[in-house]
């Protein structure tokens, strides 16, 4: 199959879509307890869908019917949650334990400022003066079991199972973002502009899934509810384009900013569909959108419980890559954003029932 | 009596790493300036307020020290648009990887220290604590831009901006040891509407984390008869053994040594006990590590004393203090001042 350019006009990201991404990066929404995102994203689709709902587990699912009697049945997928804690112990004045949600390293949080609940109750996780350790000990990594939140002494507003995330406003610098949880608040804002722009081509079902840093709970009753033929996953992934310790070439980037949208092959719980796969870059290379491949390997997104579901749904995930996921801030660069959201949508306009007509 | 708040924050929203203090000086110089007869700058860059005294010649003057100068980091080099980093002062670095912070080159730019990712990194380093040699800061900018805007030597302090915690408390970087220099400045609002007979001499030293160098040269440019030195100490938190720290919220230390004159120990403990200031006494059986260690072999030898703020995760950028222990400080420390006769000096004697 060949794709034949047309005029097409791209969408713009501008100040009121990075104005959005910055109130979902700096809302809490540690798996579980999203309701901060949730309340934002059913503000802003609600005008434009169709249909909206928020199912058993906290999903949104917002569907917005094509204008054909039978359209292809697209799934979009971007997770609302994030990484963070939930305070499990109260030790008195205003001390806390705590334990994590989701793949967050114990070795981000010393020195870290928290917000605790959806208060945004600011909290630390203090250490030991340099000047009473030994320098044996400052080798040795931090266990979670060693760290304590501290409120300050006098805060009775803070409840076991509340939960945490790092205290990070965002910014934008120079060709930059940085902001916390952008993983995956970019999916979910390039999710809400394509319901703003949803082409007439396809049913667009969109998933605002709950749980996936915590095993893609949300992804899974989703994609049973929607049935579609084919899914789109939104997400993040990591950018380890840093320079290798003894400046060497880096061979293991995964992805690296400034190079596009980063287009799975495979990692560790999909296979994407090679059908997919070719359609976005066939549509990149026609539209001259850049994009990369992601080198195959470890991680995954919600594909990974999508494409399992009923009797095996097509999927494939598109990524915006982003340095540091998972820590108290990611830097990813607007122009990855908007050309994830340019691939995206020009896909989207495109795709028929032929580009699934082979076999896979 | 936390009318030093605002300027506290704004002392611990200022860079002035140890050799960089310029960006906090000038907070200093306009806070000290209605409360002083005279201000000037060392020739290290220490700050000098004196407040006139109303004793009879030769006038004897007393230094109170607060040094002003922070721990930060230093560019060292740059790689593929990342900078790597030194510290200046002692830091453990198992708090830097996730840290934000300004990096001061030709323009102020706002970065974030990383960790080289454990898949570049030797495997002998992967899987413990990323050593400093092996983070970086991310500045969020190209490599050219990064290469116009940056150079080696330049400064690099926290970003960590401040906030108050339940329970009257102040979370910030460079409380250690900011908070004794709104201490300092409190002590001088009281002393400003106090008549004394002593001249008092403000000092907001450099280079304390380091060197003492400003305290060296401050002590020896104005030879005061005595010299008080505030700093923080450790406060009390899980993270630490309980008899190393002092309870925060519970009153400033006064410590006890070979770096303090005991009779001066003494005068203070039993002023606080009048004026019903809660106190403890801190031992310091070697130095107190601060300036009072310069301060105290300075020319023919100065009596000090030291008097500490407890602070929680020192020389961190989540540091914490009660800012009622901060008040309780300057309030001892001008009290202490205003009790100085002109003939005080004849009762520091060594005869036991």
């Amino acid at each position: 199959m060949t794709i034949m350019a047309d005029e097409h006009d791209f969408p713009q990201i501008g100040d009121e879509q990075i104005k959005l991404l910055e109130c979902l990066s700096n809302a809490c929404a540690v798996s579980g307890d999203e309701g901060e995102v949730r309340r934002i994203v059913l503000n802003e689709v609600r005008p434009h869908a169709d249909e909206v709902k928020v199912d058993a587990l906290g999903n949104v699912l917002a569907t917005k019917r094509g204008s054909g009697e039978h359209s292809l049945r697209v799934m979009l997928a971007a997770h609302m949650d994030e990484v963070g804690l939930m305070i499990t112990s109260d030790e008195g004045e205003g001390i806390y334990r705590f334990d994590t949600v989701g793949g967050l390293a114990a070795t981000d949080l010393p020195g870290k400022v928290m917000w605790v609940s959806t208060e945004h109750i600011p909290a630390v996780i203090g250490i030991k003066p340099f000047h009473i350790t030994e320098p044996d000990e400052r080798k040795k990594p931090f266990t979670l079991d060693s760290l304590r939140l501290d409120v300050g002494p006098a805060t009775g507003k803070i409840k076991l199972g509340d939960r945490a995330t790092f205290a990070t406003s965002f910014t934008q610098i120079g060709p930059s973002l940085r902001g916390k949880a952008l993983d995956n608040r970019l999916g979910v804002a390039t999710l809400i502009e394509l319901i703003k722009r949803a082409p007439p081509n396809i049913d667009l079902l969109a998933a605002f899934t709950v749980q996936e840093e915590i095993g893609l709970r949300g992804a899974r009753v989703a994609a049973f509810v929607f049935d579609p033929d084919v899914a789109i996953i939104l997400d993040s992934t990591p950018a380890y384009d840093l320079p290798v310790w003894d400046a060497d070439e880096n061979v293991r980037y995964n992805t690296r900013l400034d190079a596009g949208p980063a287009i799975y092959v495979g990692d560790s719980s999909t296979l994407s569909d090679p059908r997919l796969v070719r359609f976005l870059i066939e549509t990149a290379e026609e539209y001259k959108i850049p994009y990369q491949i992601r080198q195959p390997g470890g991680g995954g997104t919600d594909a990974g419980a999508i494409h399992k579901q009923r009797e095996g749904i097509p999927s494939v995930s598109v990524s915006v890559p982003g340095r540091y996921n998972h820590s108290p801030a990611s830097i990813v660069r607007l122009s990855d954003w908007q050309h994830t959201l340019n691939l995206v949508e020009t896909a989207l306009s495109h795709l028929t029932p032929e580009v699934l007509a082979g076999d896979r | 009596m936390t009318e030093f708040l605002p300027l506290l924050k704004e002392l611990i929203s200022a860079p002035g790493i140890s050799g960089y203090e310029a960006g906090v000086r000038p907070i200093i110089e306009n806070a000290w300036r209605p409360l002083t007869d005279q201000l000037n700058v060392s020739r290290l860059g220490s700050l000098h307020g004196l407040q006139k005294g109303i004793g009879s010649e030769p006038q004897p003057s007393i230094i109170v020290a607060a040094h002003m100068d922070a721990i930060g980091l230093m560019v060292n080099a740059i790689i593929d648009g990342f900078l790597r980093v030194t510290s200046i002062g002692g830091i453990d670095v198992r708090v830097l990887p996730g840290q934000m912070v300004t990096v001061h080159g030709r323009e102020e730019l706002p970065g974030m220290i990383v960790p080289t990712p454990a898949r570049l990194l030797p495997s002998n380093e992967q899987g413990g604590v990323v050593s400093l040699e092996y983070l970086l800061v991310d500045v969020g900018l190209l490599p050219n831009e990064v290469t116009r805007l940056v150079r080696i030597g330049d400064p690099v302090s926290f970003a960590q901006p401040p906030f108050e915690t339940g329970g009257e408390t102040l979370v910030g970087h460079s409380l250690d040891n900011r908070a004794a220099v709104a201490a300092l400045t409190h002590c001088l609002e009281i002393l400003h509407s106090r008549p004394h007979i002593w001249d008092v001499w403000a000092v907001a030293t450099v280079q304390e984390e380091i060197t003492r160098g400003g305290a060296y040269t401050s002590a020896f440019h104005l030879r005061p008869k005595l010299a008080v030195a505030i700093d923080v100490t450790y406060g009390r938190e899980p993270s630490s053994p309980s008899h190393l720290t002092y309870p925060m919220g519970k009153g400033p230390t006064i410590m006890r040594g070979p770096d303090i004159h005991p009779i001066l120990y003494s005068t203070i403990i039993d002023l606080a006990e009048r004026i019903e200031i809660p106190i403890s006494t801190e031992p310091a059986p070697r130095s107190t590590g601060t300036d009072s260690d310069a301060m105290q072999v300075v020319a023919e030898g100065i009596p000090n004393v030291v008097i500490g703020i407890p602070l929680r995760y020192m020389h961190t950028p989540v540091e914490m203090v009660a800012l009622k222990d901060i008040s309780r400080a300057g309030r001892l420390v001008a009290e202490f001042i205003a009790q100085l006769d002109q003939n005080f000096m004849e009762k520091l004697s060594w005869d036991d």
